[in-house]
């Protein structure tokens, strides 16, 4: 069950080293603070997830911050009802999220293409409204869902846990603590199962499939097989992990607020997908991180920051540096994401992680041709593919 | 019943800017197959061009009179549009109507913009999938987002609708209701019977000339026109330009209605995207027709009478009206099959 090809091996090694190394590996470029290295490991699961959708299967959801809100509400109701522990709060999140996605998918999938796309998100449009207006009892509205010291907490109270003495609770794992580092430790490991859950995917039949009805579906019909449980399975389990993160977001942030449900979100992580690459194990992931990085360090550096950077220039030269970066840092971090986005597409297609193996597979075939002068027909295919 | 009619005429006006918009979109997709995520910011450049429009005919000067002292006592400034100085009381015609005339210099700029970015950028991505269109088209709009902000700043830009037309019309009269009895702002009005030309025109176009058969045609097969001698991506070039126009037409003239911002075409790039899957990937009467329809319903779902029965609807009819069209005809109203559909 846990057997994985050689390959998957290394990868998920190196995965697990390098987000496990966050803290490392982050500080020079100046975002190894708990808060965002935490966004960082919970995007990625909702990424892996979401990959699961659309890179196997190709149907474009638009709405899947849908699931994700879902996940963050029920957290926070298992944290006021039952008890500030992670586990009820995350089993609950997932359960509650996959059963809303069970719902939203029965539906949506009996349409492909743009439709599909578009049921999705009209399904997670109406819960963000809903969310704001007439649900305001289950979603506590604009101000969003909080926990108040005098919550019942059933299973506290049962077990005898009072964790605090004064000011707000906050949620634990079997006691011990989650602020800070524990946060993201808790979160990377999350992730790195998440991970290793997405490469069992990929590598097992119920995947094939997947790709199967993503090549071509009508095919794999007249072979006389039945497509929709199956896309209706990978759109659960999509929705399951989007409901993990979310419930992850709340153990984080004790506190859930239906912006997480707009359509802008459902955006944010289909760009995150792109930009890394459909379809690729690590792509979503790396999207997933150069998005939230721009979103929180990129629009943290100001003029200041930016005149100490190029305080070694002559004056004239530094006013001018100045000037022109700081219409793309600060306020303007769109800008340069706007430009990411554009820049990455035209001249890396396929996304980031395919972009480089395709660049990489052409510096090969470069250098290669270049120690061979003669002309002897080099095959492009390199090892494996 | 009277506030039946005055919904109606909300929402057939909501549903104007919609249909306009969607318009476009559809005529992108239908011809050149790309989903165009940069189109709200087609139609945000387009309110943009009235606001820059005005800027350019209210630079003006600033005299000191000092014959007149205002009341602590100081000289009063006088200021005179440098438009008004050169051609008296045109010049101040020019400068109220700023928002109509603006539509005439939003036409050209709307052209070259559009047929740039086809050319310069939209091209390159035919070929490519679906998923790669909507990250560039949507970066790009990003893009142009933050250049309109950089120019105008963050803060909405509330344009004037000329002084003239600052009035409501007594719609009930002109059927022969009694008077003052439905009353409808006039500005609103006008709106809904531009939009109504306009489309009427785009659908003229593309019935009766030449051009728009070809295009049809390219529509239907591309590689057969393009066999038969006609260079189809030259025509479907323009074509995009014209959607960026209507986009452009549409904003500039929606500017009186709602003081545009950088953002503003985010707001209704998703609406628009909704109304055009309504009306069928590729149809454009689908387009106009679903953009009426949920305009209307969303303005009825607004009124109290609605919203006391059933809670929340005016929040989610759109969403729900898309869900249940979507489910009952596949293609919705009027897409052709195999379209997008993959």
């Amino acid at each position: 069950m846990f057997s994985l090809s050689r390959k998957d091996v290394t990868t998920l090694a190196i995965f697990s080293v390098i987000v496990l190394t966050m803290p490392i590996w982050l500080s020079p470029l100046g975002a190894a603070y708990p808060g965002l290295m935490q966004k960082f490991a919970i995007y990625a699961i909702f990424a892996i997830g979401f990959n699961i959708l659309f890179g196997l299967t190709g149907y474009l959801s638009f709405g899947h911050a849908a699931f994700l809100g879902v996940g963050s509400y029920t957290a926070v109701w298992s944290f006021k009802l039952l008890s500030m522990d992670m586990i009820p709060a995350l089993i609950f999140a997932v359960i509650f999220a996959g059963i809303f996605a069970l719902f939203i998918g029965y539906f949506s999938l009996r349409r492909s293409g743009i439709y599909f796309s578009i049921l999705t998100l009209a399904f997670a449009q109406m819960s963000y409204s809903l969310a704001y207006s007439v649900l305001t009892p289950i979603t506590n509205g604009e101000t969003g869902l909080l926990i108040a010291r005098d919550d019942p907490r059933a299973i506290d109270a049962l077990l005898g846990v009072n964790q605090t003495t004064s000011g707000m609770p906050t949620p634990s794992l079997l006691g011990f603590d989650l602020g800070g580092y524990g946060g993201f430790y808790i979160c990377a490991v999350v992730s790195i199962a998440a991970f290793f859950l997405s490469q069992k995917i990929f590598a097992s039949p119920f995947g094939m499939a997947l790709r199967g009805i993503k090549s071509n579906q009508t095919r794999m019909k007249y072979t006389g097989f039945d497509t929709k449980p199956y896309m209706l399975t990978a759109f659960v389990i999509s929705g399951m992990f989007a409901g993990l993160a979310g419930g992850l977001l709340a153990v984080t942030d004790p506190i859930a607020g239906a912006e997480r449900m707009k359509w802008t979100e459902s955006g944010n992580i289909v760009l995150m997908t792109i930009l890394g690459g459909v379809g690729t194990l690590v792509g979503p992931v790396v999207g997933a991180w150069l998005i939230k990085y721009f979103e929180n360090i990129f629009s943290a550096i100001n003029v200041n920051m930016l005149n100490a950077f190029f305080d070694f220039l002559p004056e004239g030269m530094q006013a001018v540096m100045v000037t022109i970066l700081s219409k793309f840092v600060g306020e303007g971090w769109h800008l340069t994401l706007g430009l990411m986005f554009v820049v990455i597409v035209v001249f890396l297609p396929g996304g980031l992680v395919e972009g480089t193996e395709r660049l990489m597979r052409w510096l090969r075939r470069r250098s290669k041709e270049r120690d061979e002068p003669t002309g002897q027909v080099v095959s492009g295919r390199t090892g494996n593919e | 019943m009277n506030a039946f009619l005055a919904q109606l005429l909300n929402g057939l006006d909501k549903g104007g800017a919609y249909a306009l918009i969607a318009l476009g979109l559809t005529l992108v997709f239908g011809t050149l197959g790309v989903v165009n995520f940069a189109h709200g910011a087609l139609f945000m450049l387009g309110c943009f061009c009235a606001v820059t429009f005005r800027y350019f005919l209210t630079i003006e000067t600033v005299t000191i009179d000092p014959t007149k002292l205002s009341p602590w006592g100081a000289p009063v400034e006088v200021r005179t549009p440098l438009v008004q100085s050169w051609l008296g009381d045109w010049g101040a015609i020019l400068v109220d109507y700023s928002v109509p005339i603006s539509v005439l210099f939003t036409v050209p700029v709307m052209l070259v913009i559009g047929i740039a970015m086809e050319r310069g950028l939209i091209k390159h991505f035919y070929k490519r999938s679906h998923a790669e269109q909507i990250l560039v088209t949507f970066g790009l709009a990003i893009v142009l987002q933050e250049i309109v902000k950089s120019f105008f700043g963050a803060n909405p830009k509330p344009q004037p609708i000329p002084a003239d037309l600052r009035m409501a019309a007594d719609v009930g009269a002109w059927f022969g209701m009694e008077a003052q009895k439905l009353t409808y702002p006039l500005w609103r009005l006008i709106y809904l019977l531009f939009s109504l030309g306009v489309i009427g025109a785009v659908f003229a176009f593309m019935r009766y000339t030449t051009f728009g058969m070809v295009v049809r045609a390219g529509m239907a097969d591309r590689e057969t026109v393009g066999l038969l001698g006609i260079d189809i991506d030259k025509r479907f070039t323009i074509v995009f330009g014209m959607a960026a126009v209507v986009a452009g037409v549409a904003g500039a003239m929606y500017t009186p209605l709602l003081p545009p911002n950088y953002h503003i075409g985010m707001d209704f790039l998703v609406l628009s995207f909704v109304v055009v899957v309504v009306g069928g990937m590729g149809s454009l009467p689908g387009a106009v027709v679903a953009g009426f329809l949920l305009g209307v319903l969303q303005s009825f779902a607004s009124m109290n009478e609605v919203k006391s029965i059933i809670p929340g609807i005016d929040q989610i009819i759109i969403y729900l009206v898309a869900i249940v069209i979507l489910l009952v005809r596949p293609r919705g109203l009027m897409g052709r099959s195999g379209v997008m559909e993959s």
